[in-house]
């Protein structure tokens, strides 16, 4: 049986996790918030992107732009994964690499050369532990803060790659926020772009015949490096916006652990006193008893 | 009033402008052009420049740099990279952007680097002039 002052420091250093992982909890609810905030007011540009480029490349052969057209061959392929810098959010980041890792198993088993580019501490990490695979370049302290600018660093250095012909495809994985609950790891491929198109019913027809300046594939020139910078800057929000969900979930269990923990410690220190309580009464009535006797 | 025209100018980290104009000056590649209400269906890429739009007797600057202007009936909608409207450019920043880029230009390393900087010292230009226009 565990001593008195034993199970009371276990008791205080339980209470003290659990004000970290309720503090951690709250912080990653305010950082959600703001990463919410964010995708909101992103959301506008990047609809009206999507917009654009599905009325520009209607009707449009992929052969006019490079980036359009789909290698046919496709020798080595780009993976460039997105996680956070820390852990301590549950499953979320190991969730994203076991993707990563089953997309370069995949891309690897039909004789694809993979690369990868790492975004994020612990993608950074994966991507250097992944067999096969030669790491690119890694971006690693950035998740924390970020702007527009990281999206186009990363979109300048995977188009030129592309260009170039060292990269045949370039395919995104990210955390998507499903819910605050649910974060699922999607790969979303980013070269040769996807003309968005198709999905929906064509009934609506083309709302306008639009004026191009200049040609339509000058225009395609300037917006297809945008709509991929756009697609990574999704991504980076998105993920970045999951982590703190993913967090908060599990900042949230883990209180709730540690309550659960304190509960069965209270106890088993009640117990204990008790025991003791009732040693030391059996040993004054005995003491007692042989005196009399 | 029915002549005017929505003007909304997005970036990726907000909408910069969204307002009820009479008339906009847009710096397009291929040179400035003018969009009034009922202006034909349009798509151009921008320039680094400044737009600019009337409203009533008030004329008011915007810059702009790399992106597009959507025009479509009654709304005129700008996507850039980046936005500012005048009175919000920063002119030491401006100023120091483009000494930085003159500096880098005069010693002429790679042309990566050579055009980077061109572009810099470009923006850096365009928005002093911006806020110069503004009178500012």
């Amino acid at each position: 049986m565990p001593s008195l002052k034993d199970v009371k420091k276990k008791i205080e250093s339980v209470e003290k996790t659990k004000q970290i992982t309720k503090a951690m909890n709250m912080v990653a609810s305010a950082k959600l918030r703001r990463a919410q905030e964010r995708i909101e007011r992103f959301r506008p540009y990047a609809d009206k992107y999507y917009e654009i480029l599905k009325d520009l490349s209607k009707g449009v052969d992929s052969s006019v732009h490079p980036l359009l057209e789909p290698r046919p061959e496709i020798k080595t392929s780009c993976i460039i994964l997105i996680t956070s810098e820390r852990g301590l959010c549950g499953a979320f980041n190991v969730n994203l690499i076991n993707k990563a890792t089953k997309l370069v198993q995949e891309k690897q088993a039909k004789g694809i050369a993979v690369k990868m580019i790492g975004v994020g501490r612990k993608a950074a990490q994966a991507a250097r532990k992944i067999e096969g695979v030669e790491v690119m370049n890694s971006y690693v302290g950035v998740m924390d803060r970020f702007d527009f600018t990281l999206a186009n660093q990363i979109g300048k250095e995977i188009i030129k790659a592309y260009e170039d012909h060292m990269l045949d495809e370039v395919i995104l994985v990210y955390g998507q926020l499903v819910t605050l609950l649910r974060q699922d790891p999607v790969a979303l491929q980013l070269l040769p772009v996807v003309q968005p198109e198709g999905e929906k019913e064509e009934k609506s027809e083309p709302k306008a015949l639009y004026m191009y300046e200049p040609s339509v594939e000058g225009l395609l020139g300037e917006l297809l490096p945008r709509f991929v910078k756009v697609q990574i800057y999704r991504g980076l929000l998105d993920t970045s916006a999951s982590e703190h969900a993913a967090r908060m979930t599990a900042m949230d269990t883990a209180a709730k652990n540690c309550e659960e923990m304190i509960d069965k410690l209270t106890l088993a220190y009640n117990k204990a006193r008790q025991a003791a309580i009732t040693a030391e009464l059996l040993d004054i009535v005995g003491g007692a008893e042989a005196l009399k006797g | 009033m029915a002549s005017q025209i929505k003007l909304e100018i997005v970036t990726p980290d907000r909408v910069v402008l969204s307002e009820e104009v009479d008339y906009v000056g847009v710096p397009g590649v291929m040179g400035q052009f003018g969009v009034l209400k009922n202006h034909i269906p349009y798509l151009a890429a921008l320039s680094i420049g400044t737009l600019y739009y009337k409203k009533g007797s008030e004329t008011k600057y915007v810059f702009v740099s790399g992106g597009f202007a959507e025009v479509n009936g009654d709304t005129i909608t700008i996507l850039a990279e980046s936005a500012e409207r005048a009175e919000e450019i920063d002119v030491e920043r401006a100023k120091k952007a483009k000494e930085r880029a003159e500096k880098r230009l005069q010693q002429q390393k790679e042309d990566i680097d050579f055009a980077r900087a061109k572009a810099a010292l470009q923006r850096a230009l365009v928005r002093l002039q911006t806020r110069h226009r503004a009178g500012l």
